[in-house]
């Protein structure tokens, strides 16, 4: 009998033969991320004059299993931004570690000037234009919300093929479809930013997010919302829940034309 | 572009990505689904004159049927505070933000190496280069890159994505490049123009070609984009306008409409 220690555990080569490792070899292309697996949808985000709000919905998907009902895809950064993610969680987290280190990096350079959020959204535009010229995506929609370096609220996305954009409103996903319209209705331009208080960026952003729960199949009624101001910093709450849904109209529709009772 | 019209696999054309489905072929090797390409929409145009040079551009950002932003800039000063040079790119954003600011950072390394600033005729090069650079996996953007040359008269050069390029009058480029670019070979080139009055046939004499004033030209950058709003869904929202003379650059902005 064979006792190396390196075959332990593997079948007997007197008994089936020898083992099989052509399943380990691959043949044709390398392999890298080609689509997302396990998925955050929508990521929304709004200025108001004294800072932003950002949310997303806790729900991380499997295809169209809900797989995932308590993942939080808003990830603070320092106490002057928030980023939110939408797309491939694996990668998130990914992307999430090496925030981490770079706050830790950041931590002992002895500079009395912290990274803001412009400097945190070119930081990941870098990273992930990077990766797309490698053909090896991150795949995720990011959208960064803070303080830029004047205090001003900032607000502006990145995606998986380096794609950056700033607006006084902005989501990703589902979310640019049906949120940016409401959003927009009410914060059209940098004007309109003035003119716009945090309570009412709140109310608008919690609209948002009950018409995407209505109209999203990947969607979820709990969801993680923050507010950035100069002067309270990042106010994260995780554990919100949809309020006010509108359903009561829907018994008195029956069938698909022509049935009446 | 045709960027929404093609939902499937790469065909040659920029799409926009998320509209991609997973490409499972049927034989052993998966193709690659990752498409590393989109296109931003959007539509630029430079005009030389006689000694000034505009280049200018919408500042909408579009994802297929989307607007991204109202407000993201194509058309930059490039070359820190001295240099007299714009340039502009339109088709995919990132690629066009990297060359920028590649071709940014050479013209300040050019500065501090040499202690002069570079002429457009050198930049014109050096970007042709940059863009051959990346001949098998190009920026998928059309430039045009505008400045003063050693006469102080107006220049345009404008580049294909794999850095062919040519000093030219006039220059549209992006999504409304064919709906903007014959009006600008009647209106600055005079093409299709004869003197009145000399009769028809042999008789005809084309109009000779003088170089436009400034406040013909800005109008004329105003008039394109206006109407280019009117006819493609990827342009609107604002337009800017960079005007370089010798006395320095000013920049220009004009609301479009926004629908």
């Amino acid at each position: 009998m064979d006792c190396h220690p390196e075959v332990w555990g593997r079948p007997r080569y007197e008994i089936y033969g020898d083992y099989d490792h052509s399943h380990l070899h691959t043949s044709g292309p390398m392999q890298h991320t080609q689509q997302p697996i396990v998925t955050g949808t929508s990521v929304i985000a709004v200025k108001f004059k004294d800072g932003v709000v950002i949310a997303a919905d806790n729900l991380a998907s499997y295809g169209s299993l809900a797989r995932f009902t308590d993942v939080k895809r808003l990830r603070k950064f320092n106490s002057q931004s928030v980023i939110g993610f939408g797309g491939d969680v694996s990668d998130m987290q990914y992307l999430d570690r090496t925030l981490g280190s770079l706050d830790t990096n950041e931590n002992y350079s002895n500079s009395d000037q912290p990274l803001h959020a412009r400097n945190l959204h070119t930081y990941l535009s870098k990273v992930m234009y990077a990766r797309r010229s490698k053909f090896d995506p991150l795949w995720n929609a990011i959208l960064v919300a803070g303080l830029d370096g004047e205090d001003m609220p900032f607000l502006a996305s990145v995606d998986l093929l380096g794609t950056k954009f700033s607006s006084p409103t902005l989501a990703t996903g589902f979310g640019a479809h049906l949120a940016v319209p409401i959003l927009r209705r009410t914060v059209p331009d940098e004007e309109a930013v003035q003119q716009t208080t945090k309570d009412q960026a709140v109310e608008l952003v919690k609209e948002s997010m009950k018409v995407l729960f209505y109209r999203d199949a990947r969607s979820l009624d709990n969801y993680s919302i923050a507010v950035i101001t100069k002067e309270s910093g990042v106010e994260l709450k995780e554990n919100e829940k949809l309020e006010n849904q509108s359903w009561a109209f829907a018994d008195q529709i029956r069938g698909y034309g022509t049935q009446v009772n | 572009m045709a960027s929404v019209f093609h939902p499937g696999p790469p065909s040659g054309t920029p799409k926009y990505s998320f509209a991609q489905q997973p490409n499972t072929a049927s034989e052993g090797a998966r193709q690659h689904s990752f498409y590393p390409y989109t296109d931003n929409g959007g539509s630029t145009l430079g005009i030389a004159g006689a000694d000034f040079t505009i280049i200018a551009g919408d500042t909408r950002s579009t994802s297929g049927y989307s607007i991204n932003t109202r407000y993201c800039p194509k058309v930059f000063r490039i070359g820190g505070p001295e240099s007299r040079i714009a340039l502009s790119v339109v088709g995919f954003a990132a690629d066009g933000d990297a060359l920028k600011e590649r071709l940014d950072t050479i013209l300040k390394m050019y500065k501090y190496q040499h202690g002069k600033t570079m002429s457009v005729a050198a930049c014109a090069q050096r970007l042709s280069h940059i863009l051959y650079g990346k001949r098998f996996f190009p920026y998928y953007v059309h430039a045009i890159l505008g400045g003063l040359d050693e006469e102080g008269k107006g220049a345009v050069y404008s580049y294909d994505p794999v850095g062919s390029y040519e000093r030219e009058q006039c220059r549209a480029g992006g999504a409304a490049a064919s709906l903007i670019m014959p009006f600008l070979d009647n209106q600055v080139n005079y093409k299709n123009q004869c003197i009145p009055g000399r009769g028809t046939g042999h008789e005809l004499r084309q109009r000779v070609q003088e170089p436009l004033p400034r406040k013909d030209v800005e109008q004329l950058v105003e008039d394109a984009f206006s109407s280019a709003v009117e006819r493609h869904i990827e342009v609107g929202d604002g337009l800017q306008m960079i005007i370089i003379t010798s006395k320095g650059i000013e920049e220009i902005y004009k609301p479009l409409k926004k629908d």
